[in-house]
Order: structure tokens, then sequence, then C-alpha cells
């Protein structure tokens, strides 16, 4: 199965360098948002553009990562519509090796969408407030989390009717996520019945976690630990791969 | 004798309409099966069920000598499919596809290659080989496709329509390569719309309509069956119209019937039919504009076994499935 995954995700990165405008959304996409968040809202919420800057960074990373990880279902739809997945299903391998495949070529597009915010982020005028094995903890921890997101978007792939649907929502279910957490603004100005929802919202955990990596524990929210915010992201990846990788499996062997 | 394919009362139901309603199928090792009927007959349906993509609702079948519902995974080793649509993957190359689908299949890296290069070569594909699949033409997509089911060298192949939507030219060489395919002893199932492409290729036709076999026979049989072949006239002048048709009246083994306005047709089965028929316009001084012999049509083998016409918006069902 995992020989058979790895062919598989040789393909899609295959698919994806002949078809570069699908690193659009890993490239300009997070420089736009980081240029937009960073100088048109750090002064407001942050004094000046270059005091939210360490803030508001590892919130873009993880945005772009929501972003990314949910386009792997419109992929998948257009692909399983032109029939070449009828050949992979009439060949002896296993009936999740194409959706494995398929998330795991994607890693490639999350790490180029990691560095391209750092990378930018860096010319802007961001430090890393840690060391290096903070860092690597960070991109490695995010790709974890990435592959485990993916599988909702492979389910909604399988069972929405058009590619046009899943976009429609993927966005449905990333906006709230994103928006209703720590990722722009300190959940402490937020209103307190938010507040609840941004506290169980996996995302605000996932970005407390990146803001300790990279900018420093300085920059988390208080009450919260490097430590057990990595343990709140792991757990969440456990719940999102137990629940959604045997529903994306099932409905994608129902769907004809 | 080995039955290579053996399916017994398969059913499929979508919803409310019944896309399979009860069919047997058998084939002999290294014989041609071609299954006959209208978009909606349930032939694709059937196809999947027998390539381990769809389970049946009930019935049994056997592929190979394996279940296709609890050995699956056995079956899928024996068969190669060509679907109604190529099913290559247009971002990548001709090469890139064969490989990945041998490597799929267990080959090594340089054994994938290997068997990709006589594939190609066998298929008249080496040139277009290092192209995107997405620069192909119609026919070549349809040749890769063919040479993608064949990597694991199965001993049964599926050809669902394998020449609905080609040229004459290019379906010629269709039919080309699926001689040679049975010529190495291969046991092909067919399914198409045509009766000449049965005919063509096949030793024994199974006629299914809404998910039920109407005809099985050897082509011979059943052309003989349907009263052979059908004589078309075209008269120069539509005055004519009425003798032409008291003419063919005599010659036809049916009524002659008028499937445009100025032509009439009729089925005959007298090899000499159409001998007489040129005389006898010839003696009452009629001019035709068109004078042909053909295979009936799909239309026509519906009526001759069914006695009415086929009701072609029935169901578009195989399109909605798929």
């Amino acid at each position: 199965m995992v020989r058979d995954s790895l062919i598989l995700a040789q393909r899609t990165v295959t698919k994806m360098v002949r078809n570069p405008e699908q690193f659009i959304d890993v490239t300009v996409q997070p420089i736009i948002m980081t240029v937009l968040f960073v100088y048109i809202f750090g002064g407001a919420v942050a004094g000046n553009s270059s005091d939210y800057l360490p803030f508001v960074l590892p919130g873009i990373i993880v945005q772009t990562i929501m972003f990314t990880s949910l386009t792997i279902g419109v992929n998948l739809n257009t692909d399983i519509q032109k029939g070449v997945f009828d050949r992979f299903r009439s060949l002896p391998i296993a009936r999740s090796a194409p959706l494995l495949g398929a998330v795991s070529g994607d890693i490639v597009r999350h790490v180029i969408a990691i560095t391209v915010t750092l990378v930018f982020g860096t010319i802007i005028g961001f430090r890393f407030g840690t060391d290096p094995g903070s860092v690597i903890a960070a991109v490695l921890l995010m790709v974890v989390f990435a592959v485990s997101l993916c599988w909702v978007s492979v389910l909604i792939g399988m069972l929405a009717r058009s590619s046009g649907a899943v976009q429609g929502l993927s966005f449905l279910i990333v906006f709230p996520l994103t928006f209703g957490s720590s990722t722009f603004v300190p959940a402490s100005t937020l209103p307190e019945w938010l507040q609840g929802w941004v506290a169980i919202n996996p995302v605000t955990h996932v970005i407390e976690m990146m803001r300790g990596l990279l900018s420093g524990p300085s920059f988390m929210a208080e009450g919260t630990t490097i430590g057990g915010e990595v343990v709140w992201v792991l757990a969440s990846c456990v719940v999102l791969v137990a629940v959604f990788f045997p529903l994306a499996t099932w409905a994608y062997r129902k769907k004809i | 004798m080995t039955l290579a394919i053996e399916a017994h009362g398969l059913t499929k139901r979508y919803g409310s309409t019944q896309a399979l309603a009860g069919i047997d199928l058998e084939v002999q090792e290294g014989r041609v099966l071609g299954v006959l009927g209208p978009n909606g007959a349930g032939k694709t349906t059937a196809v999947r069920i027998l390539a381990t993509l769809l389970t049946p609702d009930a019935g049994s079948a056997r592929v190979a000598g394996f279940d296709v519902v609890k050995q699956a995974s056995e079956v899928r080793r024996s068969i190669g499919l060509t679907g109604q649509y190529a099913s290559v993957d247009e971002d990548l190359t001709g090469v890139e596809n064969l490989v990945m689908i041998g490597r799929l299949l267990g080959l090594s890296r340089a054994a994938a290659k290997q068997r990709t290069a006589e594939l190609l070569e066998e298929f008249d594909l080496t040139d277009a080989g290092k192209r995107l699949t997405k620069t192909y033409s119609g026919g070549m997509r349809r040749r890769l496709d063919l040479a993608a089911s064949l990597i694991g060298r199965p001993s049964v192949v599926y050809l669902d329509e394998p020449t609905t939507g080609l040229d004459p030219g290019k379906r010629d060489d269709v039919w080309d390569m699926v001689r040679a395919l049975v010529a190495k002893g291969t046991t092909v199932l067919l399914t198409t719309q045509y009766l000449e492409e049965a005919d063509a290729l096949a030793n024994e036709i199974t006629v299914i309509d809404h998910g039920r076999i109407i005809a099985h026979d050897t082509p011979q049989a059943l052309k003989r069956q349907l009263g052979g072949q059908t004589l078309e006239v075209r008269p120069l002048e539509s005055s004519d119209l009425p003798r032409v048709r008291e003419l063919l009246a005599r010659v036809g083994t049916r009524e002659p019937e008028q499937p445009a306005p100025d032509l009439l047709s009729v089925p005959v089965s007298d090899d000499d039919a159409l001998t007489r028929v040129v005389s006898e316009l010839a003696a009452e001084g009629i001019g035709v504009s068109e004078l042909s012999l053909r295979l009936p049509s799909l239309d026509e083998v519906f009526y001759s076994l069914t006695g009415q016409a086929h009701d072609a918006e029935s169901t578009t069902l195989e399109g909605a499935a798929l």
C-alpha cells in the first residue's frame, strides 16, 4: 500500500509541475495576505506594522495551509470525473491508495506555502524568536496538521457533485475556522460568546503553537504553553484522521 | 471447455431504475462475446460488475475462475478494462501513463519501462510516447487506453464500446488490435451499439435491452433470425416510390419501411435479392440515386427481436451512472 501510494503521489507531483497555476495559491496568495494584513491592519491592531508582524505571520501560515489543504477535494473531484480513477479501481491495489497518493503528493504544496510565507516575512522584517529546532518542529507539525485536515476536503470532494460545490463547501468551513480564532487579533479582544468558540476551535491552538515555535512564547495567548498546544494539535490531528480517513475512503468506494 | 466469464442472474438497481434485471453470461476461454444494446441497456453496468467496480445486488459471477465479489483482488489481476471514455491521465505523457500502471501492477521500474516500450511499439505510439496525452487525437487515446489495459498481460479483457465516437478508419484500427489480442488467446467481452462491430469481432452475440437478455446466438444465426441484411433503394423520382415499394415487397422478408422521405428499405434473406432488384428496376425503367445492402441497424435489430421500435428515450442511465 505504501509503495502504491508513493507511485501515485509521484503522479500528483508531476501533474502539479505540469500545471504551474496550481502553485498560485501557495506562492502569490500568502504574499498578498501578508502585505494586506501587516500593512493595512497592523497599525490598527498592534499600533504599528512591525509589532504586528511576529503576531500575525504564524497566523497567515496557518490560514494559507487551511486553504491549500481544502483544495485537494476540488482537484480530486475533477480528477475522478475524467475516468482515470476507474483504471485505478480496476487494478489490484488498495482502494485507499489513490487517495493516500493525492494527499501525500500535496505535502509539496504545503511545504512551499510555509517556506514562501516565512521567506517573504523575513524579507519584510520578521525575525525568528526561537531556535532552529523549534522552527523545524513548527514546519513539521504544520504539515502533519495539513495532511490530517486534507481528509475533510477529500470527503467533501467525494460527496459533492461538482468541483464548484466542493469549493463553496470548503470556504464555508475555512472562514469560521480561521477568522473565528486568534489568527488576526488576540482572542481577549473578542466578545465573550465568540471567545467560547475560539477556545475550542482547533485552529486557535495551531496558531498559538506556531506563534510559540516561530516568534517565541511571549507572543502566545495568556495561559498557554508550547507543550500544551502541541498536545492539543496532535490530538486534533488524531481525531481528524480517525474520523475523516475512514469516511473519505468509504465515500470513495461508494462513488461510482 | 473452461469458462473465462460466467455470470448468473446479475441484477443491479439504481434508485428506481433497474439497470440489470437478471442476466446470465458465459464466455469460453479465448473467445469473444459481443454484448449488443442501446444506451442505457445495462451493458456498462454489467462490465463494471465483472470488472469489480460495482457489486451486484443479486446474482454471482466468476472471472478467470475467481468470484468477482469475494476474490475481487484476484479478478483484478486477471483483467484489463478499456472504458467508454479513454481513461488516461491527460497531464502525463503516454510513457508515464503506462509506466505508472505497470508499477502499480507490481512491476519494477525497469520491467515497467520495457513493457511500456513493447506496447507503444505494438500500438504504433512510440513517437507519441513522450508527448502529453492531452495532445493526442481521439484514436491515439483509445489506443493508449487499450495498451494500458494490457500491461499486466490479462487473460480477460473488457472493451466497453471501444469504437464509439471514432471515425471509420480509426475504428478499423481498433478492430485489428482486437483481432490481434484474440489471436494471442485472450478472452474478450466487447460491448457495442453496432451489429456490424459485433458481427466483425464476436464469436457469439448477446443482445440486451432494459437490463434483460433478449437474444443470444452466433452472429450467423442472429443475422438469419433478423432477416439477414437490409436493402435500401432511393428512386430518382419520388413518383416511383409506390412501384419501388411493390417491387421490394416481393423480395423482402417484411413490408418495406420508409426511413426517410424518399428512401425505402426492406430486410432480405436471399443471397440473390440484390441482383433480382437490380434487374427488375431496369426492366421497369426506374432510375435510382442510391441502392445499397447493409447489416441491420440496432433499431432494426430491436424491431425484429421485439416487434416494436426501441424507445430511444427510455433511459440514459449509463451516462448518468458514470
